[in-house]
C-alpha cells in the first residue's frame, strides 16, 4: 500500500461517519426526507421510489396537467389527491420491507389503468 | 313468455356454458304461478365503442354489431337487456364523447328487444361526472321491478374516486328499507363492489358500505362488468358475477403487472369476448346464467 492509499482510507471512513452522523441528526431533528414526484397522464416521475423501513418520508406531488390520485393499497390504503397548481404532500411510513405498488385512483383517461409505480422499502 | 319451462331451459343451454349460481333456497318448490313469472334477460358489457387498436381488436367496429345480431337470433328473445357500463371508450374531447354515445345508441337500437337498461362505466362517465351519459342514456342510478325481482342499478363510476358516495348510499338504504328481507334483488353495477384487486382499480372504494346494506337481505345477486372476463365471488351469502366484455379481454387479476388489454389472437378471433343471459324462474332463488361467446361470421 502506498502512502497516499494509506491516507485515503481513513478519510473515506471519516466521511462515511460524518454522513451517517448527519443522517442521524436529521432523523433526530424530526425533519423527514422529502421526495418530489410529478404526475401527468399517465405516469409518475419517478415511478420507482426507494425508502427505508420505519423512517417517515414526505412525498411531495405536483400535477403537470389535471387532477390525479395516488394510493398505495397495501400500505393501509393511504391516498392523496394531486391537484394541479398546488403542492400536495403525504407522509409515508412503511413498517415492513417489501415492494408496494402505487397507482392513480382518480380516473384520468385512456391510460389510467397503467398509471402506476412502486415503492421499494428496504431495512 | 309463452313457452314451456323445460323448453325454455333447453333453448338457453344450446351450445353454451350454463351455470346455476346463487344462494339456493327455494329450488324445487311448487310454483303457484305455473311459470308465467319466469323471465330471461341478457347482460352485455364493456363494448368500448370508439376504441381503436387493430392489434387488440381488428374488428372494433364490428364486434358489438355481431353480438347484437347474435342476440337478435336467440331462440328465446330476452325480456330486456342490460348494458353494464363502458358502452363507449373514453375520450378527452366532450364532442367526440357525445359522438361515440350517439353512434353506440344507434347501433344498440338495432336490438329487436326495445326494453334496454343502461349503466355507466368510468369510460362513459368518469371524466365529466356522467353528464354526457345522462344526455344519451338517462339516469346513472335507479331501480326497476320485473316479475317479482327488484333491480337496483348503482353508479360507482361517475365519481372519479371509484365511489358510490354517501348520498347514493343513503338512497340505497332508503330503497332497501321498502323491501322485505326475503325479496329477490339483483344489483347491477359496473365495478366490483368488493375488493377484487384494488391495485388495478378493480374495486369500489366504498363498496363495503353497499354490501353491508345488502347483507341483511337473503336473496341478493350482483352482476357487474369492468374487468372484461367472467369472475364469480361470494361476499357472505351474496354472489357477484362479472361479465365478459365486447371489445377486448383483460388478464386475470394479478396475473401480469398491469391490467392492459389482451392482444387479439388471430388463431381464435373474438376469444374472451361475449355476453350472457340470466334466467329467473319463480321456483328458484338461483339464476341460470348462460355464457355466449362472440363468434366469427
Amino acid at each position: 500500500m502506498t502512502n497516499s492509499k494509506r491516507f485515503v482510507v481513513p478519510i473515506v471512513l471519516s466521511m462515511v461517519l460524518v454522513l451517517a452522523g448527519l443522517a442521524a441528526a436529521a432523523d433526530q431533528s424530526g425533519t423527514p426526507q422529502v421526495i418530489k414526484i410529478t404526475a401527468k397522464r399517465f405516469e409518475y416521475n419517478p415511478n420507482v421510489i426507494k425508502i427505508k423501513t420505519g423512517v417517515p418520508v414526505i412525498f411531495e406531488f405536483t400535477s403537470l396537467d389535471r387532477v390525479h390520485g395516488f394510493t398505495v393499497p397495501d400500505l393501509g390504503g393511504i391516498r392523496q389527491t394531486i391537484e394541479p397548481g398546488k403542492v400536495n404532500r403525504i407522509t409515508i411510513l412503511a413498517p415492513k420491507a417489501g415492494t408496494y405498488e402505487f397507482r392513480c385512483d382518480l380516473f384520468c383517461g385512456e391510460g389510467h389503468e397503467g398509471m402506476t409505480g412502486k415503492i421499494i422499502v428496504e431495512d | 313468455m309463452d313457452i314451456d319451462r323445460r323448453d325454455f331451459l333447453k333453448l338457453l343451454g344450446v351450445g353454451s356454458a350454463v351455470l346455476v349460481l346463487g344462494q339456493g333456497g327455494r329450488a324445487g318448490a311448487l310454483d303457484a304461478t305455473g311459470g308465467k313469472d319466469d323471465f330471461m334477460f341478457v347482460q352485455m358489457s364493456d363494448s368500448h365503442w370508439g376504441f381503436s387498436n387493430p392489434l387488440i381488436n381488428p374488428d372494433a367496429t364490428g364486434t358489438l354489431k355481431k353480438a347484437i345480431a347474435a342476440v337478435n337470433s336467440m331462440n328465446v328473445q330476452p325480456d330486456f337487456i342490460v348494458f353494464t357500463g363502458d358502452i363507449t371508450h373514453t375520450t378527452d374531447d366532450p364532442k367526440e364523447r357525445r359522438k361515440r354515445m350517439s353512434e353506440a345508441r344507434d347501433i344498440i337500437s338495432g336490438l329487436k328487444v326495445k326494453d334496454i337498461r343502461f349503466l355507466a362505466g368510468e369510460h362513459d362517465a368518469g371524466l365529466d361526472n356522467g353528464e354526457a351519459f345522462q344526455e344519451y342514456f338517462g339516469k346513472t342510478h335507479y331501480t326497476f321491478d320485473y316479475k317479482g325481482v327488484h333491480f337496483i342499478v348503482l353508479d360507482n363510476v361517475s365519481d372519479p374516486t371509484s365511489s358510490i358516495t354517501d348520498p347514493q348510499l343513503q338512497w340505497l338504504d332508503g330503497e332497501l328499507k321498502k323491501l322485505d328481507k326475503d325479496s329477490r334483488i339483483i344489483v347491477l353495477t359496473h365495478r366490483p363492489l368488493f375488493n377484487l384487486y384494488p391495485s388495478w382499480d378493480w374495486w369500489t372504494r366504498d363498496g363495503a358500505k353497499a354490501i353491508d346494506l345488502l347483507t341483511p337481505y337473503k336473496n341478493v345477486t350482483v352482476l357487474y362488468g369492468h374487468i372484461h372476463q367472467e369472475n364469480h365471488h361470494m361476499t357472505g351469502s351474496i354472489p357477484h358475477h362479472a361479465a365478459k366484455g365486447l371489445m377486448f379481454p383483460r388478464p386475470a387479476p394479478g396475473s401480469v403487472p398491469k391490467p392492459v388489454p389482451i392482444p387479439w389472437d388471430a388463431s381464435a378471433p373474438y376469444k374472451g369476448l361475449g355476453y350472457r343471459s340470466v334466467a329467473s324462474m319463480s321456483t328458484m332463488t338461483d339464476y341460470v346464467i348462460t355464457e355466449y361467446p362472440v363468434q366469427k361470421g
